[in-house]
């Protein structure tokens, strides 16, 4: 898996929603496709994305097969402190992608 | 004569040809059991209850003119405190060859029980989100979407 592309603001107010935005490269293969052989490529997806906020859990997402190539996620975040989000992709081998973003609370 | 006949049998030859090739991918397509196995799938989920209308809001294009890539997002209507917020939205498609296409789990930190991606979808179908609700209610909204080429490989 390729380094993820996020989009998170840099700083917020306190209680603010904000947005992220996240993509990550992956085939996202269904199982269900045949290959130039005639076979069924096997299904090779990345199934759990997960959000947490200083090391709280917030926002997850279950992916099953019907979740195009290159998955983008977009979702909210109510933020009342300074803090670190940090952005979990795994796939059906076990592969673990982690990516970090600070974000800045104002008056 | 003899050209008259090859081209008439020829074109007998064709238009079988044509028909036998084209109802197993039909079949293949229309089978029934994915819009049962959907249904199937929503019952377990809400435990057999019938989710309401309202509150929740599915976007999805009329016409998707790629089937690998539709933008889909949801959004409820929710103060989103710890006595009142949205648990999990579920979306489901009823002609792909898997009922369930994503679900989104949140909690009161979410702020908003609001989330977006792309999904495939392998011919013009319904797809349906299902909230469900802290206090163990569930709603749900509807939109079909019009694929002119399917995804999932099909």
């Amino acid at each position: 898996m390729s380094v993820p592309r996020m989009r998170v603001p840099k700083t917020a107010k306190k209680g603010e929603v904000i947005t992220i935005k996240t993509l990550i490269e992956h085939p996202m293969e269904s199982g269900f496709r045949k290959g130039k052989d005639g076979k069924l490529v096997p299904r090779m997806i990345i199934n759990k994305f997960t959000a947490t906020f200083n090391g709280k859990q917030f926002f997850a997402a279950d992916l099953q097969p019907s979740v195009s190539a290159n998955p983008f996620i977009e979702f909210d975040a109510k933020v009342d402190a300074d803090g670190t989000f940090e952005f979990t992709w795994v796939d059906d081998k076990g592969t673990i992608t982690k990516a970090q973003a600070k974000i800045t609370v104002t008056a | 004569m003899s050209q008259n006949l090859s081209r008439r049998s020829a074109l007998k030859a064709g238009a079988f040809g044509v028909g036998a090739a084209v109802l197993p991918t039909l079949s293949a397509f229309a089978a029934p059991d994915t819009v049962a196995q959907t249904n199937a799938a929503m019952k377990k989920y809400t435990g057999g209850k019938v989710p309401m209308k309202g509150k929740i809001k599915l976007d999805l294009p009329q016409i998707a003119e790629n089937g690998n890539t539709v933008p889909m997002g949801v959004s409820v209507d929710s103060p989103m405190t710890p006595a009142s917020y949205v648990k999990e939205v579920r979306v489901f498609v009823s002609k792909n060859p898997l009922p369930i296409a994503v679900t989104f789990l949140f909690t009161p930190e979410s702020g908003a029980a609001k989330a977006s991606t792309h999904i495939r979808l392998a011919a013009t179908q319904d797809v349906i989100a299902v909230a469900k609700m802290s206090d163990g209610t569930f709603y749900s909204d509807t939109k079909n979407c019009k694929v002119t080429i399917g995804g999932c490989g099909g």
